[in-house]
């Protein structure tokens, strides 16, 4: 029988076992399911084959039945961010998926020395420092002619342009819950509606949450959120009704240029690993994951990201640590303080002169 | 996993310019009118951001309902354990005043707590599990019977029944009354908000001596100045320690020190300060006198009360600007990698992973 558990990584003080944080290779024995529980299954969002379709977030929002708001978050209304593509603006408790749209120009740091005519350099970035290992293409690029046409129509991948638009980029990223192994929403959670499922995926039950809120500022990722008008909190569930019948998350389902994988998230890291080395490869010198290494402060990630620049540049905090972390401190804390209380309390009565 | 960090985004950078620099500088100024002689804490930094929005979510706890809650359970912890020792050492007024404003207080905040959840009727769910992780479970296990034992014994001090049980109920509420008063530090401080999460060592002791400082207040000002000695004692130490705790939060965090400065927050936590102190200077001063420990308790509890606010607002502050996020989360990373480095450098420099 497996007796699933809604209480978190037991309290111990020094945590010798990654109960609060650390790696934990297997989450859901953790959670009290039994050794024959499914695999931990996951996402790898790959931002550099992202189209900003913004599929993901229409499909998710068709299948979860979620309800219409505004780029803040206002309930049934339309509205236009004004800043980007980037509509909806956030994750919250109407948006479980959220497209990222970043417009990015190429600063050249120093007046390097131009291999064409005075002026190209205009046009071309100019294969500044900025692009230091590149060596192969400088070399071509100085070789070449006078009109540098080849350094022109030389492919980038941190672009995907030619020519002239070498300097603009865009950075679209398909953001969502992360489903850490450590999770401070679930930790935090006074009444158990946050849960860890079979899939290693963490849920909020609607029919338990009393909306105390106090998941809401535990996410270190600003991800979970309170519905007003409803109360209660909401979050994504990995298509937790998908994935019992057999299905993928929908936002994966629809996602049409595989910028959005699902998968057991082994075989999906192995995928960003290799993913990572061929954009290396290519010299996309700014590619990184975000949230594959277990040994980051939340654990490691059940939703993980290959990005193209720095976390916050997306609105993702560069260094998450779950907070629960320094609970063991807090409650010593609170302990020591409690008994100051009773002390002073204590000494103030004995130190009085008893009235007659 | 994150490398490339010593040429952030390797030259790239938003379209439309240097934004979050430039318009945080905009709005510091716009809404800078403080304080003059207001010390800036840490230079103003470079951060980037995603369109400045907040990478955190805000408590969506409301206020007053929680500052307010967290006010009345520190006043009513610490008269509760004020009413049990009056009580053993026989000082009748003091106990009957005690045990008043902490079953008073303890009711109260139990309906404040109630009344910001979402879902008010659903407020018995925090009973069915019993987390250590979460503070708000445990704080449901201490507050339920504090407030119960508080509340029945301030209803049997007034009916005048049972005077047996009195001192059993009286005692048992004391026994939690310790803990709910700090139990709220760690309350605020198990978050993400980068202010409140920084001085979780220090939320506790703030929050314990800033309810001593009300209970022992609002107790000494209704009580007769000859019973009520152990009050302006407990009073005047809890206003002092609670003073030297916030002195730190204010001042040893850098950059996420600030919010405590500025803005609502830094008002509200300067008139919260001028409170105390001057309630605990009067308290010494003119605690014997009936007007004088009237006025004294008055602002100590004001003290206390405008404490939990501007706390309250530091913490809101705190997680609406992305950069007290991503500013502490930056420097941590660059002091991790030079620990690498360094350790590196130092031990093996062939050995790579």
């Amino acid at each position: 029988m497996t007796s699933i558990s809604s209480a978190s990584p037991a309290f111990t003080g020094r945590d010798p076992d990654n109960r609060l944080f650390g790696p934990l290779p297997d989450v859901q024995g953790e959670a009290g399911y039994e050794e024959d529980h499914p695999a931990r299954v996951g996402f790898f969002t790959d931002t550099s084959v992202c189209i900003g379709c913004k599929a993901c977030e229409v499909a998710c929002k068709e299948w979860n039945t979620l309800p219409m708001d505004d780029a803040h978050g206002v309930r049934d209304a339309m509205g236009l961010s004004g800043m980007s593509y980037d509509n909806t603006g956030q994750l919250g408790a109407n948006s479980w998926r959220h497209v990222a749209f970043i417009e990015q120009t190429r600063t050249v740091d120093l007046p390097m020395p131009t291999f064409g005519r005075p002026g190209d350099d205009r046009q071309d970035s100019g294969r500044s420092v900025t692009d230091g290992p590149n060596d192969d293409s400088l070399a071509t690029a100085q070789q070449s002619s006078v009109l540098n046409a080849e350094a022109l129509s030389e492919f980038d991948p941190q672009t995907g342009q030619s020519g002239s638009d070498k300097q603009i980029r865009w950075l679209m990223s398909s953001d969502v819950c992360k489903h850490c192994t450590h999770a401070g929403c679930l930790d935090v959670c006074p009444t158990g509606a946050l849960f860890r499922t079979e899939f290693g995926t963490v849920v909020v039950q609607g029919d338990i949450c009393n909306g105390c809120g106090y998941c809401v500022p535990a996410c270190p990722y600003g991800v979970i959120e309170q519905r007003k008008d409803d109360g209660r909190v909401f979050k994504c569930t990995m298509c937790y009704d998908r994935l019992t019948d057999g299905l993928q998350p929908a936002c994966a389902t629809a996602c049409p240029t595989q910028s959005i994988q699902f998968g057991n998230l082994d075989e999906l890291q192995a995928r960003a690993d290799a993913r990572l080395a061929t954009l290396k490869a290519q010299g996309v010198e700014t590619a990184r994951l975000y949230g594959r290494d277990e040994d980051d402060g939340v654990g490691g990630a059940g939703a993980f990201f290959l990005l193209l620049d720095e976390p916050e540049v997306y609105g993702l905090p560069p260094d998450p640590v779950v907070t629960t972390r320094d609970l063991p401190a807090m409650w010593k804390s609170a302990g020591a303080a409690a008994v100051m209380i009773l002390g002073v309390a204590l000494s103030a009565v004995l130190g009085s002169r008893r009235p007659r | 996993m994150t490398e490339g960090i010593t040429t952030p985004g390797a030259g790239w950078r938003r379209a439309d310019g240097p934004p979050a620099q430039k318009r945080e500088k905009r709005r510091r100024r716009r809404g800078g009118g403080g304080r003059r002689g207001e010390v800036l804490m840490v230079e103003e930094a470079e951060f980037t951001s995603y369109y400045g929005r907040p990478i955190i979510k805000p408590p969506v706890w409301k206020t007053p309902d929680v500052p307010l809650y967290l006010f009345l359970g520190g006043a009513a912890g610490s008269s509760s354990i004020m009413a049990a020792l009056a009580d053993l050492t026989d000082r009748p007024a003091l106990t009957r005043n005690s045990r008043y404003v902490s079953g008073g207080a303890a009711i109260a905040s139990v309906v404040f707590l109630i009344h910001d959840l979402g879902r008010p009727q659903r407020f018995l769910h925090m009973l069915r599990v019993f987390k250590p992780t979460s503070p708000l479970s445990i704080g449901s296990y201490i507050l339920a019977p504090f407030s119960a034992a508080a509340g029945a014994t301030a209803a049997v001090e007034l009916l005048g029944w049972f005077p047996r049980l009195k001192r059993f109920g009286g005692v048992v509420a004391a026994l939690f009354g310790a803990p709910l008063a700090t139990y709220t530090g760690v309350l605020f401080s198990n978050t993400a908000v980068p202010s409140w999460h920084a001085a979780h060592k220090e939320l506790p002791f703030v929050f314990g001596a800033s309810g001593m400082a009300a209970g022992g207040g609002i107790t000494m000002a209704i009580s007769p100045i000859e019973e009520a000695g152990p009050s302006r004692k407990m009073a005047v130490t809890g206003a002092v320690v609670e003073l030297a705790a916030m002195h730190r939060v204010e001042t040893e965090f850098g950059i996420v020190s600030e919010p405590y400065h500025e803005g609502k927050a830094g008002t509200l936590l300067r008139a919260a300060k001028s409170c105390t102190a001057a309630g605990a200077a009067l308290t010494v001063v003119a605690g014997r006198r009936r007007a004088g420990a009237v006025l004294a308790g008055a602002l100590l509890a004001a003290g206390s009360l405008l404490t939990r606010f501007g706390v309250y607002e530091a913490g809101m502050a705190s997680a609406r600007d992305p950069k007290y996020t991503v500013i502490p989360q930056r420097e941590r990373l660059a002091a991790r990698e030079a620990g690498q480095a360094a350790a590196q450098n130092g031990h093996a420099p062939s050995v790579t992973r």
